[in-house]
């Protein structure tokens, strides 16, 4: 599986994300920073990882969305080519208009750091596809504006197309129907607010993300 | 030229930081506030060759996410000595 890293200024979780891809898929993703025009050709997987990209600058992903390389990157998601966006990568997303609605400032104002216990809401996706439907996981989130809000049309197409992947088990920030990540329509584009690949390994005390990573490198191969 | 853009929460999205603000000035004393709605003005000096039509253009480009805010354009008006 070949796989790319976006890398922003201030994105953080960008070698966490490399880390998790190259453990699982066994090939180390090419680290793309967000001035190159193009992607390297043949990606089955590009991942925007998480961070404070341009410091949230007018609103959290506003600026790295609007970023040469995001051009090459809906161009290729245009194409079938899996997006993954992770956390900031999520806001960078619906910035980007590659998956509807918006991520606004947690209702409880504060940032919220710590696990957080998840129910799979789709497990047909190439991201989803070693979870059961249903299932609890738990995978850590790290954000203060994870508040996923879209108008109500958009809300019911999401849960009748089946394309809420993850959703909070419990209150979290706000979010409409305690969402946490959505895929597209054509399914090869994920946002969530939650890290996967901050739980890969006993060590992180968690390993809950590392079947998302196993379920794209058996479904890209 | 100086435009002044207004960017607002559109009607029915929560605005955590207008409600922080408005239980704020309630501590503080201050009564009869019913709501505080909390947005963002940016000010562009622009050639004045730059027309609403691109102003509008910059705004749904960049500076407003459509899907939960509006926005509100205000160009000032030409300084009279500019104009002889």
């Amino acid at each position: 599986m070949k796989s790319a890293v976006i890398v922003f200024p201030g994105s953080n979780c960008d070698r966490d994300m490399a880390v998790a891809l190259e453990e699982v898929t066994g090939a180390k993703p090419a680290m793309v920073w967000h001035r190159e025009p193009a992607l390297p050709d043949g990606l089955d997987l590009i991942a925007i990882p998480g961070g404070f990209s341009y410091g949230d600058y007018l609103r959290s992903g506003a600026m790295a969305a609007r970023s040469p390389v995001m051009r090459a990157v809906v161009e290729a998601s245009e194409r079938g080519v899996a997006v993954l966006g992770v956390c900031n990568g999520f806001q960078i997303l619906t910035e980007a208009g590659l998956l509807p609605g918006a991520l606004m400032r947690n209702a409880g104002l504060h940032f919220v750091c710590r696990d957080v216990a998840l129910t799979v809401g789709n497990s047909q996706s190439a991201f989803t596809g070693r979870y059961e439907a249903g299932e609890a996981v738990v995978i850590p989130v790290a954000h203060h504006d994870g508040n996923y809000q879209a108008d109500p049309a958009t809300l019911e197409r999401l849960e009748g197309e089946g394309r809420v992947a993850f959703r909070y088990a419990g209150p979290c920030n706000g979010s409409a129907r305690d969402i946490a990540g959505i895929l597209n329509d054509a399914g090869n584009v994920l946002g969530m607010m939650p890290h996967p690949e901050r739980a890969i390994a006993d060590a992180h005390g968690r390993t809950d993300g590392r079947r998302l990573f196993e379920g794209l490198l058996a479904a890209l191969g | 030229m100086k435009t002044r853009v207004y960017v607002t929460l559109k009607n029915g999205v929560l605005d955590p930081q207008g409600k922080a603000i408005h239980h704020a000035l309630e501590g503080l004393g201050f009564a009869g506030v019913n709501d505080v709605r909390a947005g963002k003005l940016i000010e562009l000096d622009l050639d004045p060759s730059v027309g609403e039509a691109e102003v509008e253009a910059m705004c749904r480009k960049l500076l407003a996410n459509t899907v939960i805010e509006n926005f509100r354009i205000e160009r000032e008006a030409e300084p009279a000595e500019a104009r002889a």
